[in-house]
């Protein structure tokens, strides 16, 4: 009976979890490929579980600020009323700067890369961890959602799709400590790979004799393949020099991570991705 | 029935883990919660206990987290770790006031940080730089999520008592 008492093997049994784990750990360090199904079959059930609860919390949230605006209803309502005026003003300001565009566009033969097919995805759980920086979308395969499509915001780039599972997907943000893009530098068109960090991006492999200034825009390069080339990134924060050569350039991200919730998919494969594609077949 | 209590714990603390970190996400999210309901289990429970819950808290937030971009199974050995040193702790140590109860929070959650960042940098899987200021401020908010979960688990009980004996005296 004593043998059968798993409270009296404590020590035997930590180091069998112990070894299990270390097994678990090296399987996927050795074999890197594809989503290991465990993966793929708890997040797909959970991801069910967070939409309930983003369905709660949104549905409590709708409530709340639905009946608190009321009372600013008024002010809130005269001032809408001021700035659609403004608005239509600008409106048609940017009706004949487009006009414009578009003749020159023509003129040069042009063609519009700025038709991208995509889906708006509402946030619906942020990682279940500090350590990586992700959330969880509500447009999955089903919605035409792909590994590695890119996720922007009307501010800029704000990740790409690691993970999806049928009605939900898992995104990777820009600022995930493993997060990469091509990137270029609006003004001089440097180019270099921006990586993320906790609350800043670094741009790096720039190189020596490139033009980086504070203030300057940072687009996608669209160079790996993920993110549609021209999407802003963020401005440059920061530049420090060791000699000739760039120590380190701090990229402050365009897209505020803490008050996301509404972001597209892009469904459109970059110029890349179908070449590669058109390379596999 | 106490399986059961345990897992429901851990899936709540995963679902609220979720739900916080969707409005805090640029790495403020200073409180690991799965880390925290590890640590009463264990504390509460002894090893063996500290140790399974530790593994399935773990290896469930791994799968969630991680991905493709990380290891599935570092977070759960980092946990698995942490539970059956702590369940140690709570079966030879006296830890029944709110500083001891610190203590071994804010020393499992700095444990973990090392095996579970160490374990990256070891394998060459994913940079850390060095995130002494956020493992200590995670170290802290866990340590203080903790004892005041273990100061209401233990008053709740006694003042929903002494409201009960209040209103069947008043009635008399």
């Amino acid at each position: 009976m004593a043998l059968l008492d798993i409270r009296q093997r404590a020590g035997y049994l930590f180091l069998a979890v112990i070894l299990g784990h270390i097994i678990l750990i090296s399987a996927q360090v050795n074999a890197r490929s594809g989503v290991p199904v465990l993966e793929a079959v708890t997040f797909g059930v959970f991801a069910e579980v967070q939409r309930g609860i983003s369905v709660g919390t949104s549905a409590i949230r709708r409530v709340w600020s639905g009946y608190i605006s009321l009372r600013h209803l008024k002010a809130d309502n005269e001032e809408l009323t001021r700035r659609l005026a403004d608005a239509q003003i600008e409106l048609q300001h940017q009706r004949a700067l487009v006009d414009r565009a578009r003749g020159l566009e023509r003129l040069l033969a042009l063609r519009d890369q700025s038709k991208l097919e995509t889906a708006a995805a509402g946030i619906i759980a942020g990682g279940a961890t500090p350590d990586f920086r992700t959330v969880t979308i509500d447009k999955g395969t089903r919605d035409g959602v792909r590994a590695d499509m890119a996720i922007i915001a009307p501010a800029g780039v704000v990740g790409r799709v690691v993970i999806p599972s049928g009605r939900a997907a898992k995104v990777q943000l820009l600022i995930d400590r493993n997060a990469a893009a091509g990137a270029i530098i609006e003004r001089s068109r440097a180019q270099g790979v921006v990586v993320g960090g906790d609350e800043r991006l670094r741009m790096e492999n720039v190189s020596e004799a490139a033009d980086i200034v504070t203030g300057d825009l940072v687009v996608t390069s669209g160079i790996e393949g993920i993110y549609p080339k021209g999407f802003i990134i963020g401005r440059i924060e920061s530049v420090e020099k060791n000699g000739p050569a760039f120590k380190r350039i701090i990229v402050r991200p365009a897209v505020d991570f803490t008050s996301l919730e509404d972001v597209l998919v892009v469904l459109t494969p970059t110029p890349a991705r179908e070449a590669a594609q058109r390379g596999g077949e | 029935m106490k399986a059961a209590g345990v897992v429901l714990a851990i899936v709540l603390a995963l679902a609220l883990q979720t739900t916080l970190g969707r409005f805090v996400i640029r790495g403020t999210v200073a409180v690991d919660l799965v880390l925290v309901v590890v640590l009463y289990v264990a504390l509460t429970s002894g090893p063996v206990t500290g140790l399974l819950s530790g593994a399935v808290a773990g290896l469930a937030q791994d799968a969630l987290s991680s991905g493709v971009i990380g290891v599935i199974g570092i977070g759960g050995l980092a946990k698995t770790l942490v539970g059956f040193l702590a369940g140690i702790i709570g079966t030879q140590f006296i830890v029944a006031q709110p500083f001891p109860r610190f203590v071994v929070f804010f020393a499992g959650t700095l444990l973990h940080a090392v095996v579970f960042i160490g374990l990256y940098v070891l394998l060459d899987l994913r940079p850390f730089g060095t995130p002494y200021a956020a493992v200590a401020g995670q170290a802290l908010g866990n340590a203080v999520v903790g004892v005041v979960a273990f100061q209401l688990v233990e008053l709740l009980p006694g003042v929903v008592e002494r409201r009960r004996g209040q209103r069947a005296r008043i009635r008399r």
